[in-house]
């Protein structure tokens, strides 16, 4: 038995005693997602249970190393650990900003202390974190972010307002990007972290099309942020934003905002009925979702081609860009085709049968997808200037 | 294995991608046509191929070929794609090879090593209409003394008049069987027509033609699983030449968007066109990732392959169809030129297009692999 097969044997095992019933079951709603942080409430003790058990193991960052909270796996092993835990549909036993998004940029830029201090309690989902980069007027154009953070020896006070902070409302604290230099637009930007308990912050839920509220505006009066609270080098946060856009950009593409890319046609052919030939009811439904099912088929092998690339080094820097772009505009069609689908059904806003309107909600929400983390317009700039090199306008 | 090539790949990229710019590109085509060429292809370059072994890329080794595989045939069809190269490769050493291989047998210890030696040119008898259906093979195969009587009409057939044989699909009593069909053979004619992209397909009719019972390629009435093998390979392999029609295509155009000034601007700065670019590009690096994970799956001889040759060859048709659209609406009106090479991608990319399938062909057939 190979070492990878062992470990693969000993995953099952630690799994089957590990992972309790209820934590093998589809998310349903909102708070079968575990977030963690200072005020979590779990929702049953299955969801504690698991995720402590995780934490033990090191599992809930698999490949981060073990003294920030990881269980130093290698890439093969973090593969098998996935592969076992989607093997038994087992829940993500902790959903995080601070995984995804902030603990690859502390990995790379962080000094040692920071990173010790700030990616254990991240391990642990004991702090839960937003993201504070967008702000009023300035949408995917970064670079011209105007919070302020004023030079006061040993600490900055930042002023100024951020928007579409998700779960700002809810986060422990803030990774933020807040201008230091107005002499320099591009270097003149500091990425800080800081607790939303800081005296002058305060947030507001921004009501979205889908009738939920995921976003927030957030409002800085005169908040005190330490000198030692920065990641990377003053003036170059800039640097810390785009490695860390390359990873949100990643997950969206790939299992966030971008779902989960299986077939639909099967499954609208079961719900709404064949005809006598044993094809979808609707010949030109049934081509739509087809061709839709091709682009899926096509777009998971992208994926796959897209991860090797990746991880061994030979992808284009802004590849993640054109996999960002590809993977929400496929989101956005294929949840077109679930309301056609779900005819008059899909339509109900707020009935039991419907999950209180999941599916109208769901294709409101995923109309976001090609805004968030950068439209798909920016997306396309950055591929026809940094991949196919054409001039610039 | 990664989806991406591995050195032997890349080395093998490295030494194919410039022998077929330098030898075959698509001044190479427009001088066959020019000179009204009537074999379809250069019997010289043919044996400069020969001489890299790459007719015998996929013939197993016991028959004097390379024993590669797929992916490896999908390098030299991005590039024969690419320069729009006139070649058999696609019928003969890709096509014909993965039949004879997967029914082993007389006729493929006859025809494998020709094949891997240059010598034999095989044709694909397939198609009987306008569209590929292969699910509705009307030419028929009687029992005939020791042998068989074909009769029926064949139509797209690559290379069908110059061939030295051609793979016949029939309808016997119990189900499909192939049989290898030597040049000449009394009863068959092929009657070669120049298609949009200069390149020469056959009518072939089939009249009463007499073959011996050694002729059936495998076994009678299990030609099925044969016809299946040739067009996966073929499919997947029209959709790799696609994605070099396709990058070819898109290639040119993008560099003609750095050079071309309208309103006293490189064109290529006009946002319009960066983001139509920018999405060809996104198009056609997906359909790249999806001929290759066909590739990857025939050569692991996986379940999972059927379904994912069908999508190449959809997704392919799709990109690679946009890339000439594109490609000559960017270009204006050069490229509406005969002098232009634009439009010469847009022709090759029809013509591969409709080879062994459509785009609406092969969605329908995901459709049904999906249950719907």
């Amino acid at each position: 038995m190979s070492d990878l097969d062992a470990f693969r044997a000993e995953v099952r095992g630690w799994l089957e005693a590990n992972c309790p019933a209820e934590m093998r079951e589809p998310i349903r709603e909102e708070g079968d997602v575990c977030w963690g942080g200072r005020n979590w409430v779990f929702k049953n003790d299955a969801q504690k249970a698991w995720l402590e058990a995780c934490v033990a193991k090191g599992y809930t960052v698999p490949d981060w190393p073990k003294p920030y909270g990881g269980a130093g796996l290698t890439p093969e092993e973090t593969k098998i650990l996935k592969q076992e835990m989607k093997r038994i549909n087992a829940r993500s036993p902790l959903d995080s900003f601070g995984i995804w998004m902030l603990g690859p940029a502390l990995l790379q830029f962080g000094t040692e202390e920071q990173k010790v201090q700030y990616l254990n309690p991240i391990a642990r989902g004991e702090i839960r974190w937003c993201q504070g980069y967008s702000e009023p007027g300035s949408g995917s154009d970064l670079v011209s972010l105007q919070t302020f953070g004023e030079d006061k020896g040993d600490h900055w006070v930042v002023n100024g307002s951020k928007i579409w902070t998700s779960y700002a409302d809810k986060a422990d604290w803030i990774f933020c990007l807040v201008r230091t230099d107005k002499t320099n637009k591009y270097q003149g930007i500091t990425f800080m972290l800081f607790d939303m308990e800081s005296p002058g912050v305060t947030t507001k839920p921004i009501l979205l099309i889908s009738g939920n509220s995921p976003f927030c505006e957030t409002f800085f009066d005169d908040v005190e942020v330490p000198k030692t609270q920065y990641i990377g080098e003053i003036n170059r946060g800039w640097d810390v934003a785009k490695y860390l856009l390359g990873h949100e950009r990643e997950m969206i593409s790939g299992g966030g905002a971008g779902g989960d890319m299986v077939s639909i046609g099967g499954a609208f052919a079961k719900a709404f009925g064949k005809n006598a030939a044993g094809e979808l009811d609707d010949p030109i439904l049934r081509a739509e979702m087809a061709a839709f099912d091709v682009d899926v088929f096509a777009y998971r092998a992208m994926g796959e081609r897209f991860m090797d690339m990746w991880k061994t080094g030979r992808a284009h820097p802004a590849s993640s860009n054109m996999m960002k772009y590809v993977g929400t505009e496929l989101n956005k069609r294929r949840h077109e085709l679930v309301m056609s689908g779900g005819g008059s059904e899909a339509l109900e806003w707020d009935s039991e049968e419907t999950k209180g309107g999941a599916r109208a909600r769901g294709w409101l929400r995923t109309k976001a997808n090609s805004i968030e983390g950068g439209t798909s317009e920016v997306m396309l700039n950055v591929i026809a200037k940094r991949i196919l090199d054409l001039p610039g306008a | 294995m990664p989806l991406y090539h591995n050195d032997d790949q890349a080395m093998l990229k490295d030494s194919v991608a410039p022998f077929v710019a330098e030898q075959a590109p698509v001044s190479h085509l427009r001088k066959l046509r020019d000179s009204a060429d009537a074999t379809g292809f250069s019997r010289d370059l043919w044996a400069q191929f020969t001489e890299m072994g790459l007719p015998g890329m996929l013939v197993p080794e016991a028959h004097g070929g390379l024993g590669m595989g797929h992916m490896e045939a999908g390098i030299v069809l991005e590039e024969i794609g690419r320069n729009l190269t006139p070649s058999p490769f696609l019928a003969t050493s890709v096509g014909a090879v993965a039949a004879l291989a997967k029914a082993g047998g007389t006729q493929a210890g006859r025809w494998l090593p020709a094949i891997a030696s240059g010598e034999a040119i095989v044709a694909l008898a397939i198609d009987e209409g306008a569209k590929h259906r292969p699910d509705r093979i009307a030419a028929t195969a009687t029992r005939s003394g020791n042998g068989f009587r074909l009769d029926g009409k064949k139509s797209f057939v690559l290379h069908g008049h110059v061939a030295d044989m051609s793979i016949v699909a029939a309808k016997t009593d119990g189900g499909i069987t192939l049989f290898a069909v030597p040049k000449n053979a009394k009863g068959m004619t092929a009657d070669p027509r120049r298609l949009v992209d200069s390149s020469l397909a056959s009518h072939v009719t089939l009249d009463g033609v007499e073959v011996d019972a050694d002729a059936v390629i495998g076994e009678v009435d299990a030609g099925g699983e044969i016809l299946d093998a040739l067009l996966a390979a073929t499919r997947t392999g029209a959709a790799a030449e696609m994605v070099g029609v396709g990058q070819g295509a898109m290639d040119m155009t993008v560099t003609y968007l750095k050079e071309r000034k309208q309103f006293g601007k490189l064109i290529g700065e006009f946002q319009g066109l960066q983001h139509r670019a920018a999405h060809l590009y996104g198009e056609m690096e997906v359909a790249r990732a999806t001929v290759m994970k066909a590739q990857q799956l025939l050569d692991e001889g996986s379940e999972g392959a059927r379904l994912m040759v069908s999508v190449a060859k959809a997704k392919a048709g799709r990109a690679a169809n946009l890339a000439v659209r594109e490609g000559v609406q960017m270009h204006g009106g050069i490229g509406m030129t005969d002098e232009y090479d634009i439009g010469l991608y847009m022709k090759r990319d029809r013509a591969l297009a409709e080879f062994m399938g459509d785009v609406h062909y092969h969605i329908d057939q995901v459709a049904r692999m999906n249950g719907y």
